[in-house]
């Protein structure tokens, strides 16, 4: 199978904080996945990333950093003094089709001028232009700037954030999607342009029913612990984390026929282990519908649930929830993910070599016509290609200019 | 073509000037699309396609209606009916609309015959589902042999859980999400809703994309069988490696980070009121410290390394809730940002809709629908310069668009039309 991206050439210009750094670095990384040539351009003192802990094995070092691993495989990497290098810059670009930065470092009129062919994404917390174009932020502020924030976390506590920054990984995958959109333009008028790709603005695509809920009803979501919302004509909320014998499971009381079979099968279920559960088991389920329950009537049915549930280990109810084909999940853990058998069937791990170690990556974010996508090589040293890539790009510009 | 429509001048937050009209033919202007699927995994793919210029067909059943037709509020004046469904005419916003019944030989030829015409297919059905209507990957292909074709479902289309139902809001659970959001000690919370989905939805465009990108240069077609669950892995990769590699369980804390501290929520002023920052050096926490007035504690010199300031976070978190508390969330922010320091306030979701930096890129579009009256849409997160996206249609009411799919792109005749509406093959 020939990669899909094949022959593509992407420069990626590290950012100049963990934030940039991390989003161009998924942006580039999704592109390299996909079959095409990135080569990172860093600064003689390193990506910013590579200072990131944890580290491999507890032990820091430039090429050690797990988030720096984890964004920077499938790539090669050089170093630039730029602006001082600017023309090695200008060199490498003439034969790239995208452009990965995280300022203007080659804005578009001065890229439509050397390559009038190249894509240039640029991936910025707000944005270019308006009027926090030049505010800097992290993952803590584009998230809280975009909504997604006040929607986690207890109604009387602070929000919270993931604790593994998520922006940099959204913001990349938008930039990734902006660059091939524009290539497909560029199919058509051979013409490259600027894709500019705005942290915030990616944080509030990731919850749109707030959005039309205030749309539509003016009525505004906000955090409510571990309970959903927006699921009820009549307001009530559903909880969807619940405590477990070993940690906790992810369930709802929900309608629809895969909610009120998940219902049929938990009141069996909760039968056959002697729990009496006088509400659960009057319920007609193929009447049910949670959309005109009352909150006392929520609060009741889920007093019963959170009984048994209290019982069940993680892994007997994911074995539960397989078996019955009911809706539901345990809240789950790295160890639980390593230990999923679904992903092992799929040969979702990849076993990649990392300065002298072999570590089990996530591989290939889907299967094209069965194969997925392979990691081809860990992460560059800083200046690991230095020497092969300036040399072919010096003979690709004798041949331009001769 | 223009981006807008009549409806700029119904929106007062629109730009006055406006997105720029595209000064070529957008990205996917001469690419059709054929869409199976419901709720939101499968059909928001189809509307980045949309936004970009594909002509998106999407087909759904009148009898068992997608659940964003029947089910998710909110509705409009909180009556339900499909036509009043907000859920829909965002999620498939820009696409036109089509009711097949595929339980019927007669709809599935009619999906087939549609199919011939398309360059993409989106399904997102349970696996196997189409499969078991006659529309499997190798009817598919068969009808189209370079189609590229993606499989969007909640575990993948082979292996033991393949066959396995599941919503976003759990699956975002199994990846892991859930374990690192909360508080240390305390009941996980939740992302909101199926957070995973939206993850898989941009995975799956850019499946696509790439996919006709190599068709363009190889003529060949692909067939993309994405796992939201293994998409939704790839933004926890570093947690996952760093359980591979050292063995240790990465879990919820809080606001913490691993490099700046202090790095937190602080309440502001007001009701519910709360502000981010973070300090990402020692020479950021020098110039906090005089943006909050240089009191006598932050000159203590143990808190000028990053190690100093980790080992006291509780109460050196405690210390700034002091100071923010006095202030609006507003003073707060802009104090620290004129010290060239990183804050921003917990905007709520109706404050995004007045944010005058979504305002300044047009990130709010709105659309005029019959069911609902006006409805707000999303433009995309990514500006194209030369090609921007649209984003000025509504999802297709129910149906909406049967006689000019299927008389106007396949040319049944009226006859022919009415004999097969007689029977139910448009339900």
């Amino acid at each position: 199978m020939t990669a899909l991206l094949d022959g593509l050439r992407v420069i990626e210009i590290a950012g100049d904080d963990v934030w940039g750094a991390s989003a161009a670095g998924h942006a580039a990384r999704i592109l390299a996945d996909l079959g095409a040539d990135v080569v990172k351009v860093e600064p003689s003192s390193g990506d910013p990333v590579r200072a990131v802990p944890p580290f491999l094995q507890g032990i820091a070092g430039a090429d050690r950093g797990l988030l720096w691993i984890a964004l920077n495989a499938n790539k090669r990497g050089i170093r630039l003094d730029l602006p001082r290098e600017r023309e090695r810059l200008r060199g490498l670009l003439s034969s790239a089709d995208v452009l990965v930065q995280t300022r203007d470092v080659v804005d578009a009129a001065t890229a439509a001028s050397w390559s009038p062919s190249l894509v240039v994404v640029t991936v910025t917390p707000y944005g270019l232009g308006g009027p926090l174009t030049e505010v800097p932020a992290s993952d803590l502020e584009v998230t809280a700037s975009s909504g997604a924030l006040s929607l986690a976390g207890e109604p009387d506590r602070a929000p919270v954030r993931t604790t593994l920054a998520q922006s940099p990984f959204w913001s990349g995958m938008y930039a990734a999607m902006g660059a091939l959109f524009a290539l497909s333009a560029r199919a058509a008028t051979r013409r490259g342009q600027q894709v500019d790709v705005s942290g915030q603005a990616s944080m509030v695509t990731v919850h749109p029913p707030a959005c039309v809920h205030w749309d539509v009803a003016k009525e505004e979501h906000t955090r409510l612990g571990p309970f959903l919302i927006g699921r009820s004509t009549v307001g009530a909320r559903f909880r969807n984390i619940w405590e477990c014998a070993d940690g906790h499971a992810s369930f709802a009381i929900q309608g629809g026929p895969i909610g009120r079979h998940t219902g049929r099968m938990l009141a069996s279920w909760m039968a056959e282990r002697g729990f009496v559960a006088p509400l659960l088991s009057a319920i007609d389920w193929d009447k049910f519908d949670n959309r005109t329950l009352t909150q006392e009537q929520v609060d009741a049915l889920e007093a019963e649930v959170a009984a048994f549930l209290r019982t069940v280990t993680k892994r007997e109810f994911f074995a539960g929830v397989i078996e019955r084909n009911m809706l539901g999940y345990p809240v789950a853990d790295a160890s639980d993910v390593y230990a999923d058998e679904q992903l092992r069937a799929r040969e979702f791990w990849q076993d990649t070599r990392v300065d002298g170690t072999t570590l089990p990556f996530p591989g290939g974010f889907a299967l094209f016509d069965g194969e997925r996508p392979r990691i081809r090589r860990g992460p560059p040293r800083l200046g690991e290609h230095d020497g092969e890539v300036l040399q072919s790009a010096a003979r690709l510009e004798r041949v331009r200019t001769a | 073509m223009t981006t807008t429509g009549s409806s700029q001048g119904e929106n007062p937050l629109q730009p006055p000037w406006g997105p720029r009209p595209p000064r070529a033919p957008q990205a996917l202007a001469s690419v059709r699309v054929v869409e199976f699927g419901w709720a939101a995994a499968g059909p928001l793919v189809g509307t980045h396609l949309a936004q970009h210029g594909a002509d998106v067909i999407h087909v759904e059943s009148s009898t068992a209606l997608d659940p964003f037709r029947s089910t998710y509020p909110p509705f409009k004046d909180n009556v339900v009916g499909p036509d009043r469904a907000g859920m829909f005419a965002f999620y498939n916003a820009g696409k036109r609309g089509v009711t097949l019944d595929l339980k019927q030989p007669r709809g599935v030829d009619l999906a087939l015959r549609l199919v011939r015409t398309a360059d993409v297919v989106i399904e997102s059905f349970p696996a196997g589902t189409l499969a078991r209507r006659g529309l499997g990957h190798d009817a598919l292909r068969r009808a189209r042999p370079d189609l590229v074709l993606l499989s969007s479902c909640n575990q993948g289309q082979t292996g033991p859980h393949a066959q396995h139902p599941g919503y976003g809001s759990q699956l975002t659970a199994l990846a892991g999400f859930n374990e690192l959001l909360g508080e240390p000690g305390r009941t996980p919370v939740i992302l909101y809703g199926p957070y995973i989905d939206y993850v898989a939805v941009g995975y799956g465009v850019i499946a696509v994309l790439a996919a006709l990108e190599r068709r363009r240069r190889t003529g060949e077609g692909c067939a993309i069988d994405l796992s939201q669950y293994e998409a939704g892995l790839q933004f926890l990769s570093p947690a996952l490696l760093e359980h591979a590699a050292n063995g240790t369980v990465p879990t919820r804390d809080a606001n913490h980070d691993r490099v700046a501290v202090p790095h937190g929520v602080y309440p502001a002023d007001g009701d519910d009121r709360w502000v981010a920052l973070s300090v990402w050096s020692d020479d950021e926490w020098a110039r906090f410290g005089e943006a909050i007035g240089d009191p006598p504690w932050a000159d203590d010199a143990e808190l000028a390394s990053a190690e100093g300031r980790r080992a006291r976070e509780t109460e050196l978190d405690a210390r700034i809730a002091e100071w923010t508390r006095t202030q609006s969330r507003e003073e707060i922010v802009a104090a620290l940002r004129r010290s060239g320091l990183r804050a921003a306030p917990v905007e709520s979701i109706g404050e995004l809709f007045n944010d005058p930096q979504l305002a300044h890129r047009g990130v709010w579009r709105r659309a005029p629908h019959p069911g609902l009256g006006d409805v707000g849409l999303m433009a995309p997160p990514y500006e194209l310069s030369e090609t921007p996206a649209r984003a000025d249609r509504a999802g297709p009411t129910l149906g909406e668009h049967n006689e000019a799919v299927f008389k106007g792109l396949l040319g049944l005749g009226a006859d022919e039309y009415a004999a097969l509406a007689a029977d139910g093959v448009f339900a």
